[in-house]
């Protein structure tokens, strides 16, 4: 080879290999990483958004989470006659494992709670004055997370043997990002969790309203319906009257103006919802095709012959004009925010606590409950039972993702077909998905599920 | 024209010979049928004397003296030496010849003489590919390949397709080839916006091919290095040659229809098993509204038959007024048109190839279509004895109107599911939806949306612009010693137009739905290489080394909008609302360094060693660079002394392979920890989306192939046969983690897993004379995919869901079947009941639950092969390929809705009714129950054996001969008729056998059938002219 060639090729190459190693560094312009997400004030605060959003998941509070629990609750009320098929199983009580929606719902609450401790875990960052706020919801969005995954995967409060019953794992700040295999706590260390969470957020966070955010009020609102769920009548009693007695949130006028449109004052906490962002997949669901639904839950008569002929949350159901099917009404606008909790919730708490302590700590059961019936446009109730006030509650909260809850704190059963499900069955309860038993050797299947 | 040329040069040389000599006079026969051979040239050797054979074969030459030799030739015969002697009468007979193993064939970076071949690399002629009513190229590797899987998704025109090249060699990351047309390596990238994927290699047109090479072991491929493990796909587009222009068009015409139908219920059989299924309802709750009219009021059969009545919209079902086959409805009359143009030649200096070409094609399903229209210029010049350069430049569009993905309502054969006894339309002539889309008018009768509606109140268009360019020069430094730099770019620009109106099922309630999405990819290698050639003595030494650079941006913006004020403005500048307004930007590169060296020793001894160094930014700083190196040997056994008395086997090649390939078919950034922007209430925001993996570096399969080349009788019986072990180590895993965490999933280099099969070609040619030829070949190919390890605690991952059953196991093939099996019908109460599987063998269970899930079969075949056979007989032409798998199942995921024994509104396979309507029936199809899952979950009741057979192509065509032709100034006359699919020979009960749903399809879901068109069968005419 010429000397010429030699060094012809040689600079060739040369001049290929240049700076190569720096040309495979590139910038990924879509994302960014950890240390800047956490780094100063304003960015844990858009991490914070991050979390909400990690809660407005359809799959979570942008509805399937109450989607899934009616479901279980279908009692021969309703009827699901969509065609996806781990929908269908839900509703017929015959899930496996691998059941995308357990699955997905698993998902999306430890996304949100892993999301709540980054932002724990920051908050030396975070400007002082907003730092109890940021905290608080954090806090708030972690421990209504963990209630509605105690509610879903364990066994009900109800069923006693709380310290040994088996929860969900617990993940807190420490353990934030970590792939690591983890054991399921007991129901009452995860109940325990809960309280502390939603105790903490309470104190530090602001008064609302404030539309989509923690306010001091959902806090509180949220722990009358844990300590419900643990039969502690005293402190859910307590906690319900706070939150009414803030003052800060007041009934709709009517039963149809409380649903169907944006953050009302009667939403302690909602998910909004619009053309840009958010999803209501309770409205995907629910609502007929004419108003952007799959039509795939059809109410049937057994569950409209439950309210009063002039009821006003009667008079909300309405005729699919497409099929002909009746259709729960509160669903119909699929830019509607997702409620998550109502201030009715709180007058029948109120009322059902203190019913049972035999007080009248805010007002009087009967008060409480001829409240929520006015407004439905119903006539008072001259003398007021538990029995009552819980048909109440079951009217007012219907298909709002409550009932199955209720059913199981109240110890009572749920129909499919000719089967009968009591409040502890374990098909009433969700499966600990099977890619979770697959990648974390320390989790227990609940009772009831093969593997897959 | 040539043979007559010859025949007057031959004479001119016959009158030269010298008249004194002696005259040898003989006749040339075929050995193949004895039959004459004229115009054979005969020589003597080592002289200028020579003549020609004339039309009984017979020949007269002049020869001096008695040591003389004459040779023959004969085109397509093998040439002959015959020593004269003292005759002077000698006859002789010629041998056709077959020898295919000469030829060329296109390696990375270059060419090689087949026998010369260490490696394993199919050929397809360009001619095979010509004229097929085929959208992308694909489609005409299909059988044609050993060891070549093409499955289609499903049969919309220009849709994704999976190629596997020896089985499957990843889980996570991309297990298709990578593929280079004319040495660039181009976009493959599926581009489509809505979840059923696309193909860019449908902006290709299949008639600008020379052919095609796959290479499929580690040696062909280690060139290709990093991105070699599932085979390379190299494509040379034709090119000019020296000589007069020829130009050459064909047109083609012809028509489509599905592969086959399904059958349904007709309204008769409708009704009659879902009154059944709400009756049977009724008597489990105690009632009896058929004798009880009491029992009527409240009861299942009321709600049913009021729901029929909807159903029925303005007929009565009661008297069966209605009767649509509703699967008849999502097929169109679909035809085809395609018409090409080429010119092509030059002079010594400079070549050309000019091509043009469109093609207008309609998918069978209802508002499907394809169109193309393209051009290409290959340019070669020789500038000096030295220097010389190229271009290529192809330019494409194509415009496919698409279809929603299987899963949607909207997509033809999801009307299958409607019931017979709903009209199309209204008695006025209005479509029927599932809602009233024209408030109080009453249009509505169905359950689920139709695709009528969405037919004409919705476009999906995408349109594709494609520019692939590449030049080249090259420069002789000496005799031994050239540098060739090469430059090429990929443009694909792609946009989406899609706009549903205000009464379709998405646009419906908010005005309108549109969207316009703007793809562009860009994608660029320039490349700088040095190639060596030199012979001395027995020694034959080829050797190349290069770098390249390849680099890729993907671009995207997309705008979605609804609230149009009419129904037929339908671009965004007149919608109200946005929806979404987004942009993203991708980019890769890859750094590269190569190098080969091809050494043959006395002709036999064949040496090949490559390697080459990739550098990628898809992997972790440490770890972006990989080296991926392959050795080779071949020995040919006929070029040595001991074989060379016989003359049975006429060609013997061993040969060995062994060399690491890679696999970075990842999404870019895969390494990095990600936060991505979100939003909430109106307000942005930041969630993590991606755990960091540092450590995150090249998937690698080292291969190891042996194999022999083969041909009997001078060839005329050629083969391979060769046997692969893949071994894929460090798996790029999409590994499940513990969605504690907050994540689900984080990019690892753990598990294992092989690919081991075997593969054989036969060619045969059966016939050859100058009239008659016939010729039959056939490859088979057979793979073992196993999953070897995944991340070493976990044993399975999926399936995913309840719908499909796919999953990745540790002992089982990718993809595995894993469910419940299905047990039949309990006899005395018409319950679904499944197999156990536990403790007691034969144990059966009516709890889906409580039975548990194993492992039910493989969804890819483990066989695959094709078989043709070519004959010719003067101008006929017949060409016949079949194509076949073997070994998988396919899984009917719509079985919970079609064959679920009337559970819901939707219409039934015919099948269903065979369901159990009293104690002591034996079926396998349960008792019918309204919105009741009885045996309608996911399990081996809708698993079919997915084997197929098919008559892939058969061609008949005339070539005029040339003495008609010329008389009216063409070269060549050609006409012709194809099918396409024309037969298939399954079990399967679906529409077709080769299917895998679009908006499911992946590395691991496989084999399924959900609502999936059946691919097409054409019929076209051709007429090809060349002048």
């Amino acid at each position: 080879m010429k000397t010429i060639n030699k060094i012809l090729f040689i600079s060739l190459l040369l001049i290929s290999f240049t700076s190569c190693e720096e040309d495979l560094e590139l910038i990924d312009p879509n994302n960014t990483g950890d240390a800047i997400a956490l780094i100063n004030d304003k960015n844990v605060k858009s991490t914070l958004i991050g979390a909400y959003n990690a809660i407005s998941s359809g799959n979570l509070y942008g509805g399937n989470a109450f989607r899934n629990s009616e479901l279980l609750a279908a009692n021969n009320e309703v009827v699901f006659s969509g065609t996806f098929n781990d929908v269908a199983d839900i509703y017929g009580k015959s899930m496996i494992t691998a059941n995308a929606d357990a699955t997905n719902l698993w998902i999306a609450c430890y996304n949100t709670i892993n999301i709540a401790n980054n932002v724990l875990s920051a908050l030396a960052v975070v400007n002082e004055a907003d730092r109890d706020q940021v905290e608080g919801e954090a806090l708030f969005l972690r421990g209504v997370t963990y209630f509605e995954l105690i509610l879903m995967y364990a066994k009900p409060f109800s069923a006693g043997n709380t310290s040994t019953n088996l929860g969900v794992p617990i993940m807190l700040t420490e353990d934030r990002n970590s792939t690591d295999a983890i054991a399921r706590s007991t129901v009452q260390q995860v109940y325990d969790q809960i309280v502390s969470d939603l105790t903490s957020a309470e104190s530090l966070l602001a008064e609302g309203p404030a539309a989509g955010k923690a306010t001091k009020e959902a806090a509180s609102a949220f722990l009358s319906r844990v300590y419900l769920q643990m039969g502690e009548y005293d402190e859910a009693r307590d906690a319900a009257n706070r939150t009414i007695a803030s003052g800060n949130y007041s009934l709709r006028p009517t039963v149809a103006s409380a649903f169907n449109g944006g953050s009302s004052s009667e939403d302690l906490f909602d998910i909004p919802v619009s053309t840009v962002d958010g999803v209501n997949s309770m409205n995907t669901f629910y609502a007929s095709a004419t108003n952007g639904g799959r039509g795939d839950i059809e109410v049937l008569t057994a569950h409209l012959n439950l309210y009063e002929v002039n009821d006003a949350r009667r008079n909300l159901f309405y005729i699919d004009t497409g099929t002909g099917d009746t259709r729960v009404g509160k669903w119909i606008n699929r830019y509607g925010s997702v409620k998550v909790i109502r201030l009715a919730e709180m007058y029948l708490t109120r009322a059902e606590c203190n019913q049972r302590l035999t007080t009248s700590i805010g007002d009087t059961p009967l008060n409480d409950v001829n409240t929520i019936r006015n407004r439905a446009g119903l006539a008072d109730l001259g003398v007021v039972s538990l029995n009552a006030i819980l048909n109440e509650r079951r009217l007012e909260l219907a298909h709002e993702g409550q009932r199955l809850h209720d059913v199981k704190r109240l110890q009572g059963n749920l129909s499919q077909g000719t089967t009968i499900f009591q409040y502890d069955d374990n098909k009433l309860i969700f499966p600990i998905p099977q890619r979770e038993m697959d990648v974390n050797s320390l989790l227990t299947q609940n009772d009831g599920y093969t593997s897959n | 024209m040539k043979r007559i040329l010859l025949l007057f040069l031959s004479c001119l040389m016959a009158i030269s010979v010298l008249a004194q000599e002696r005259v040898i006079t003989g006749k040339v026969t075929s050995s193949e049928d004895g039959s004459a051979l004229p115009g054979v040239n005969v020589l003597v050797k080592g002289t200028t004397i020579g003549t020609v054979s004339d039309s009984d074969g017979s020949f007269r030459i002049s020869v001096s003296g008695s040591s003389s030799t004459l040779s023959l030739s004969f085109i397509g015969f093998v040439s002959q030496d015959v020593e004269v002697g003292a005759r002077t009468s000698i006859d002789v007979m010629m041998s056709p010849d077959v020898k295919q193993l000469s030829e060329v064939v296109v390696v990375g970076y270059g060419t090689q003489l087949k026998q010369d071949l260490t490696g394993n690399i199919a050929k397809i002629s360009g001619d095979n590919v010509q004229n097929i009513p085929i959208t992308t190229i694909e489609q005409a590797i299909q059988g044609r390949a050993a060891g070549v899987l093409v499955t289609s998704q499903n049969g919309k025109l220009g849709q994704g397709m999976n190629i596997r090249i020896r089985g499957s060699s990843s889980i996570s990351a991309s297990n298709e080839p990578l593929y280079v047309i004319d040495g660039m390596i181009v976009t493959t990238d599926n581009l489509s916006s809505n979840g059923a994927s696309t193909n860019p290699m449908a902006d290709i047109n299949s008639n600008d091919i020379q052919s095609i090479e796959i290479l499929k072991d580690a040696s062909a491929a280690a060139i290709y290095g990093s991105r070699a493990a599932n085979g390379v796909v190299l494509i040379t587009t034709k090119r000019g040659k020296a000589g007069k222009t020829n130009f050459s068009a064909n047109f083609q015409y012809g028509s489509s229809k599905p592969t086959r139908n399904r059958k349904y219920l007709n309204s008769e059989q409708y009704v009659e098993l879902m009154r059944e299924s709400a009756i049977n309802n009724d008597q489990a709750d105690g009632l009896d509204p058929v004798n009880n009219p009491a029992d009527y009021p409240g009861s299942w059969l009321e709600f049913w038959e009021g729901y029929m009545d909807y159903l029925g919209g303005d007929t009565d079902w009661r008297n069966l007024e209605t009767n649509t086959n509703w699967e008849k409805e999502a097929f169109q009359k679909a035809s085809l048109t395609s018409f090409d143009l080429n010119a092509s030649g030059g002079n010594e200096k400079t070549q050309f190839f000019f091509g043009g070409g469109y093609t207008d094609q309609d998918g069978i399903l209802i508002g499907n279509a394809f169109k193309r229209i393209s051009g290409r210029i290959n340019l070669d010049h020789k500038a000096t004895d030295r220097l010389s350069f190229g271009v290529n430049v192809n330019i494409a569009k194509t415009i496919n109107n698409r279809l929603a993905a299987d899963n949607a309502f909207s997509t033809p054969l999801q009307l299958a599911a409607q019931a017979p006894i709903t009209p199309v339309r209204d008695k006025q002539g209005n479509l029927y939806s599932n809602t009233e889309y024209l408030p109080g008018l009453g249009y509505a009768a169905m359950s689920y949306y139709p695709a009528t509606m969405e037919l004409v109140n919705s476009s999906f268009v995408t349109t594709v612009f494609r520019n692939i360019a590449t030049m080249n020069a090259s420069y002789k430094l000496n005799n031994d010693l050239r540098l060739v730099g090469e430059y090429g770019f990929d443009l694909l620009t792609q946009n989406d137009d899609r706009y549903q109106n205000e009464y379709t099922d998405t646009g419906i309630g908010i005005g309108g739905y549109g969207q316009s999405r703007w793809t562009q990819v860009f994608n660029q290698t320039a490349r700088i290489s040095l190639g060596y050639d030199k012979v001395f003595n027995a020694h034959n030494i080829s050797a190349n080394v290069g770098a390249e650079t390849q680099g890729k941006t993907i671009s995207i913006s997309d705008a979605q909008a609804q609230g149009f004020p009419l129904p037929e403005l339908a671009k965004l500048a007149s919608a109200s609302e946005p929806v979404i307004t987004t942009s993203s930007f991708a980019e890769e590169r890859f750094v590269s360094f190569f190098g080969r060296v091809n050494y043959k020793y006395k002709d036999r001894y064949l040496f090949t060693v490559s390697g080459r160094g990739d550098g990628s930014s898809k992997f972790g700083p440490d770890n972006k660079f990989g080296f991926f190196p392959a050795a080779s040997a071949g020995w040919i056994l006929t070029q040595e002394q001991f074989l060379s008395n016989q003359k049975t086997l006429s060609f013997l090649k061993f040969k060995a392979s062994y060399g690491v390939t890679g696999n970075a078919g990842i999404p870019n950034y895969g390494y990095l920890a990600q936060y991505s922007g979100i939003t909430y209430g109106g307000t942005s925001g930041l969630a993590p989306s991606q755990i960091p993996n540092p450590e995150l570096r090249w998937e690698k399969t080292t291969q190891y192939d042996i194999g022999f080349d083969f041909g009997f009788f001078n060839d005329r019986l050629t083969g391979e046969l060769d046997y692969y072990n893949k071994q894929t180590t460090d798996l790029l895993l999409n590994t499940p983690v513990s969605a504690t965490s907050g994540f689900v999933t984080q990019f690892r280099n753990v598990g294992d897993l092989e690919n081991k099969g075997i593969e054989l070609v036969l060619n045969y040619t059966v016939v050859k004379t100058r009239d008659l030829s016939v010729s039959i070949g056939g490859n088979f190919a057979s793979n073992e995919n196993k999953i070897l390890k995944l991340d070493g605690e976990q044993e399975q991952i999926g399936p995913t869901g309840s719908r499909f059953l796919n999953a990745v196991k540790v002992g089982e093939p990718i993809g595995v079947f894993i469910g419940r099996e299905y047990a039949g019908v309990d006899p005395a109460n018409g319950d679904a009941l499944w197999y156990v599987n536990g403790d007691t063998p034969g144990e059966t269970t009516n709890s889906f639950n409580t039975a548990n899930a194993v492992v039910l079969g493989n969804p890819t075949p483990t066989s695959i092969y094709g078989f043709n056979t070519n004959a010719t007989y003067k101008g006929i032409e017949l060409f016949v390929l079949f194509q076949g798998v073997n070994g998988n199942k396919v899984f009917d995921g719509a079985g919970s809705f079609q064959s679920a024994n009337g559970r819901f509104e939707d219409n039934s396979t015919i099948d269903q009714l065979d369901r159990w309507q009293q104690p002591g029936d034996i079926t396998m199809v349960p008792q019918a129950r309204l919105y009741t899952n009885n045996g309608a979950q996911s399990s081996s009741r809708f698993l079919y054996d997915g084997s197929y057979l098919r008559l892939k192509t058969i061609t008949l065509a005339y070539n005029f001969p040339s003495s008609l032709t010329s008389k009216i100034s063409l070269t060549s006359l050609r006409v012709y008729v194809t099918g396409q699919n024309l037969l298939t020979w399954t079990d399967y009960k679906g529409w077709d056998p080769e299917v895998n749903t679009d908006f499911n399809a992946s590395n691991v879901s496989l084999g399924n059938d959900f609502y999936a068109a059946p691919q097409p069968k054409n019929l076209t005419f051709g007429i090809k002219v060349g002048f």
